[in-house]
This record gives C-alpha cells, structure tokens and sequence, in this order.
C-alpha cells in the first residue's frame, strides 16, 4: 500500500517539478537563442570565404540533463504499447540546444562557427541506474 | 598549439605530417554526486556535477593529446574529433584524436 503511495508521490512530485523546470528552459533557450542570432553556426567543412581570417579555433560546449520520474514512467508505459516517445524528444530537443548555446557563447566574438559536430551520449543504459543524457557539441570558430 | 576540427588552416600551408595523435581519460562516478543525480532524477533539469566532471576529463584528454603532438615537434592539429563510450557501468571513457601537423 505505502509502496504505492510512494510511487504516485514520486509521479507527481516528478511531473510538477519536471514540467516547470522544462519550461524554464525552453524559456531561458529562446531568449539567449535570439542574442546569439548574429553567429551563424555552419556544418560546411570549408568557410564560405577565406578573406581576413585572423585566427581559427576549436570551440566546445556540453551538458548533461537528467530524465524526471514522469518522463520515465510514461516513457514506460509508451514502451509497452509502441510508438513516439515524446517525453524523450523534448530532453534531447533541450540538450542540443543548450550545448550549441554553450558552444557559442564560449565564442562571443567569432564571426562564424564552421563544421559543427553534435554528440550525443547516454550516461546511463541500465534501467536501475541514473538516466541522464550527455549532448556535446563542437567546431571551429572563425575569427576575421 | 593550434586546434581546429577542419581539414586546413585558413592562409597558412602545412608543411609536415607527422599522423594521428590521441589522448583519452577514463573517468568513474562519484558516488556523492551518484547521490544527488538520484535525487535529480526525480525532478529532472541538469546535473551541473556530471556536465562539470565530463568537461574536466575532456580537457584532461586534450591535455594529453597536445602534449603527444609537441613531442612530435607538431604546432597544430587539425581535424580533431570527440568520442564517448561507456566503458563500464559507472564509467565513461573520453576520447579525443586529430592529426598533428607543423604549419
């Protein structure tokens, strides 16, 4: 009985505080997304012109964000019965974009960050431990 | 050291090749920051101790790969990759190669 209490507590404490924090972060994601507009991010492996290149440098950003219990148990339930699981999407969705953001932000004054690669690894496979994903991206900043 | 994950480098020409260079660090969990990641594992957002310890390893890696490179005499490397892999539960293995050149 109390295991079962427990569980729906962890369900909901999980879908509160995961909804909110999700949303912060889109939030927080759309405005810092809009400032950084003027750095064009480019998977080309050539810059568009070699004209005044100064100096060229490897930048990187990563993060990690953890799964909430709800994501978890739908993605559970989504498990069983097939098809999207949308809960996941919308993490690694945020992950991409975050490392990117970093990744820019780490290169404020570059005039384009070329070849841009995007890893992502899980830090966790098992069930039973922590799930949580890693997003790392990098690439060349070029500076004119 | 020069670092880029291009083939060239902008208006400079390479003069020698000396091949592949890599580092790599293999990194366990800490079980305080396992505690805390369980914890955050009810209520989501991001593990500010798991995106700390895997950026660390990942200079540590580079570290290791620059200084395989000026032994080599090299003063850049070019077309640099990441990789991850778990190795073990509880352990994840960063590795990073490129080539050295002199430019």
């Amino acid at each position: 009985m109390y295991d079962i209490l427990f569980f729906l507590t962890l369900i909901v404490v999980g879908y509160i505080f995961g909804t909110v924090i999700e949303k912060r972060h889109f939030k927080s994601l759309m405005m810092r997304e809009e400032q950084m507009l003027y750095l064009p991010t480019i998977a080309l492996k050539k810059p568009l012109d070699d004209e005044g290149i100064v100096r060229s440098e490897l930048v990187n950003g990563s993060v990690v964000i953890s799964i909430d219990f709800f994501k978890k148990f739908v993605a559970g339930l989504i498990n069983f019965f097939g098809g999207n699981i949308t809960v996941y999407e919308s993490l690694i969705d945020r992950a991409r974009r975050e490392a990117t953001l970093r990744m820019k932000e780490s290169a404020k004054d570059a005039s384009e960050i070329i070849n841009i690669k995007i890893e992502t690894s899980s830090i966790s496979k098992n069930t039973k431990g922590i799930g949580a994903i890693e997003v790392l991206a990098y690439g060349t900043a070029i500076y004119r | 050291m020069l670092i880029t994950n291009i083939e060239y480098v902008p208006k400079r020409e390479i003069k020698e090749h000396f091949g592949v260079v890599s580092g790599s660090t293999v990194r366990a969990k800490h079980v305080g920051r396992d505690i805390m990641a369980g914890f955050k594992n009810v209520f989501g957002g991001e593990l500010k101790g798991y995106t700390e310890l895997l950026s660390e390893s990942r200079e540590e890696a580079m570290a290791r790969m620059v200084s395989q490179a000026e032994s080599l005499g090299a003063n850049a490397i070019l077309n640099v990759r990441f990789s991850t892999s778990s190795v073990a539960a509880g352990a994840a293995e960063l590795y990073v190669y490129g080539t050295a050149v002199r430019i």
